[in-house]
């Protein structure tokens, strides 16, 4: 092991990286709030007593949860434009999924919280006089929400490790910069140990935030 | 505790607030509730006891509709609740508004209490003024700390209920049922999951309302308590009243077998 | 919409999906086995007396699990190669990349289930005069099993779904054919349509087991 190490090449190139992290960054926000949006959705038509509105949504969530997320990638950028006769955008088409995608798994963890808080709160809320509107929103969704917060922040992580497929379709976020970097450099174990080294930091940083939030939710116990 | 004799005011003013005419209640293939007829008069005080399984805990939850009958209907101030469709006398639909001002005049008890977690103390007393009632917060925290008081807890407003003692939530549970000043209070087993030693603080909170005149149905295991609270005892067994009259005559003087030996395997250990 | 779907082509180019399918069961398949089997042993290096090991383990999971898998199959094809000195094949970067991921994914199931089991259990054990790695055998790992059964099929989902990046790779696995037929035929949505489905049919089952085992897990209590 006579390599030599040489990350001059890359540390030049710094400004590449770090436009692809604020990109990786970016769709990964925009993905985790439209998922939360679709998720919510599925979930309440999931949770719903009418057979015909749970039906779909079930489907919708199985399919996506069991097949790979490059599929759903090149499926958004190649084959919907096809049938709908219109051109995605990379970043619209790695949007749409994410989005989709991580809608459906965030849909389970909603319901999972939602199923998860036990009968007699749901009850004592009855008991009260309060509407199921108004109980869902006073009583059970507070409840819920701490309960869904680990799984819900276990969800968001997978999906920024997600993103990376996002330079499968020529989109410059992190990993996408790197392999232009590594065309320009050659250097391909300095720059992926690098780029891998930059989302470890993202992903852990975000993980001590996610604890420290966790901590204040559930204060009340 | 229960050998001294209380002073309670007798039910004045007969008027039934509920009446209740064929109720019955199905789940799945288990036929629970087999038809019952029955009318609760103001300042009246029910106890309902009955064997586990006997339906009793259910008979309670269809009064404020935790439990939907399967058939029968329930008339609140003589009004029948739910609506029917012409041709269809047995197909009673209940409506969610409907239900939600059943609930605000006829509260609830529960064996495990059903306190909020996420609130305090205060919170969970101003709940259901607050989001049902819509009454503003300095009201509702005023009646809130009233009935606070009441059960003896004014000091723990600010806590969480999951450090309180079994009793202490109990107590709490009883404050928020009565902020809502209901005209009928239903009380589910509500010593059932207590220890042993935090029973008797529950039950004095309960001989209190009683002595205020309230009216209120009371399903419990504790019989003696039984009798000297109620003016009406129920013994439910297959999902039918099988004996109804004064705790002397129930509890003391039974007219059927099945009573009898119900009774005899509470008082086989008593002195 | 008046786009047709081309039912013919589909017919006709399906057995070249199903030579990448039997591709993508060839990666599955050993990089599952050989990731849980090498999960067992971090693991136990990770619960060990030794904090040079406990440490290492841990290092080596969290870097796994904190990085973009698509990262880790690129870094094993062109970075890996480097250091090593030797040329790896796609197919070879692919298994490696993926096993070694599920190696890290395996350690915290087998962590899980040992430190769930109850100390009774060891006591137990131990009482009887057993030494450290009999009780480990012959009480705890059988009962570990049982319990992560679930957790290991949901594995084998995650890890036949991420088969599919090594595409990226150009191993000619199910997705990898998809994406080369798509563009050949210029009939994207057909094809890969039809691929989001083989996928399905293959993971549905596992999901579907997985979802069994919990069930029949929480009906015993």
């Amino acid at each position: 092991m006579t390599y030599q190490w040489d990350f001059s090449p890359i540390l030049a190139r710094w400004p590449m990286l770090l436009d692809g992290l604020f990109n990786t960054v970016k769709i990964a926000v925009i993905a985790i709030i439209l998922g939360v949006m679709v998720g919510l959705v599925l979930a309440l038509l999931r949770l719903s007593p009418r057979r015909y509105l749970r039906l779909p949504s079930s489907v919708f969530v199985e399919f996506y949860r069991n097949t790979p997320p490059i599929v759903h990638f090149f499926w958004f950028f190649y084959a919907l434009p096809v049938v709908l006769n219109i051109s995605l955008d990379p970043l619209i088409a790695a949007v749409l999924a994410l989005s989709t995608q991580s809608g459906a798994f965030y849909a389970e963890v909603f319901r999972g919280g939602i199923q998860s808080i036990e009968r007699g709160q749901w009850e004592g809320a009855k008991a009260l006089g309060m509407s199921h509107a108004q109980l869902m929103r006073r009583i059970i969704l507070p409840q819920a929400a701490t309960r869904m917060f680990a799984p819900f922040v276990e969800r968001s992580f997978e999906l920024v490790k997600t993103t990376a497929l996002a330079s499968t379709l020529a989109y410059g976020e992190l990993l996408y910069r790197a392999m232009m970097v590594n065309s320009e450099t050659f250097r391909p174990l300095e720059v992926y140990t690098t780029v891998a080294l930059l989302y470890l930091v993202l992903l852990v940083s975000c993980s001590g935030l996610a604890r420290l939030a966790e901590a204040r939710l559930t204060a009340y116990r | 505790m229960q050998a001294e004799t209380l002073s309670m005011p007798e039910p004045t003013r007969p008027a039934p607030i509920l009446q209740v005419s064929g109720l019955h209640k199905w789940f799945g293939a288990l036929h629970v509730l087999r038809g019952i007829d029955f009318s609760v008069e103001a300042g009246e005080r029910i106890a309902i006891i009955g064997g586990s399984g006997s339906g009793k805990s259910t008979f309670l939850r269809c009064l404020n509709f935790m439990e939907t009958p399967s058939s029968g209907r329930i008339a609140l101030d003589g009004t029948p609740l739910g609506r029917t469709t012409a041709g269809k006398p047995d197909e009673v639909r209940y409506p969610e508004s409907e239900l939600c001002r059943v609930r605000e005049r006829v509260g609830m008890v529960f064996q495990q209490f059903n306190l909020f977690p996420h609130m305090t103390v205060l919170e969970n007393a101003m709940e259901g003024l607050v989001t049902v009632k819509r009454m503003k917060k300095g009201q509702a925290r005023e009646r809130a700390l009233r009935e606070l008081h009441k059960v003896g807890l004014g000091e723990k407003t600010d806590v969480y209920p999951g450090r309180l003692s079994g009793g202490q939530q109990q107590r709490v549970a009883i404050a928020r049922a009565l902020a809502m000043e209901p005209e009928i209070l239903l009380f589910d087993e509500p010593t059932s999951s207590l220890d042993p030693e935090l029973v008797g603080e529950v039950l004095r909170v309960i001989r209190q309302l009683a002595e205020e005149g309230r009216t209120m149905l009371l399903v419990t295991h504790e019989l003696g308590f039984a009798y000297h609270f109620a003016t009406k005892v129920i013994f439910l067994a297959d999902g039918v009243f099988h004996e109804v009259g004064t705790p002397d005559e129930v509890l003391k003087h039974p007219g059927q077998e099945r009573t009898r030996a119900f009774l005899d395997r509470f008082t086989e250990f008593s002195f | 919409m008046e786009y047709s779907f081309d039912a013919a082509l589909v017919v006709e180019t399906f057995p070249i999906l199903m030579r990448g399918f039997l591709v993508t069961l060839e990666l599955w398949l050993p990089s599952l086995a050989i990731g849980l089997a090498a999960g067992l042993l971090l693991a136990l290096a990770r619960l060990s007396g030794s904090r040079l090991l406990r440490g290492g383990s841990l290092a080596y999971i969290e870097l796994f699990r904190d990085t973009p898998v698509l990262i880790q199959l690129i870094w094993f094809y062109y970075a890996f190669p480097i250091i090593i000195g030797v040329q790896l094949s796609p197919f070879t970067a692919a298994l490696l990349g993926l096993a070694l991921n599920t190696s890290a994914y395996g350690a915290e199931i087998f962590r899980g289930g040992i430190q769930s089991i109850a100390r009774g259990q060891w006591e137990g054990a131990k009482a009887l005069g057993m030494r450290h790695a009999d009780v480990l055998r012959r009480i705890i790992l059988p009962q570990v099993f049982k319990l992560m059964l679930p957790a290991f099929t949901n594995r084998a989902v995650e890890v036949a779904k991420m088969s599919s990046l090594a595409s990226v790779l150009s191993v000619h696995e199910l997705m990898y054919q998809g994406r080369l037929l798509s563009s050949t035929y210029y009939r994207p949505f057909e094809i890969l349509t039809t691929v989001a489905v083989v996928y399905f049919v293959l993971i549905y089952p596992a999901t579907f087991l997985s979802m069994t085992l919990e069930r029949r897990m929480a009906g015993k209590g």
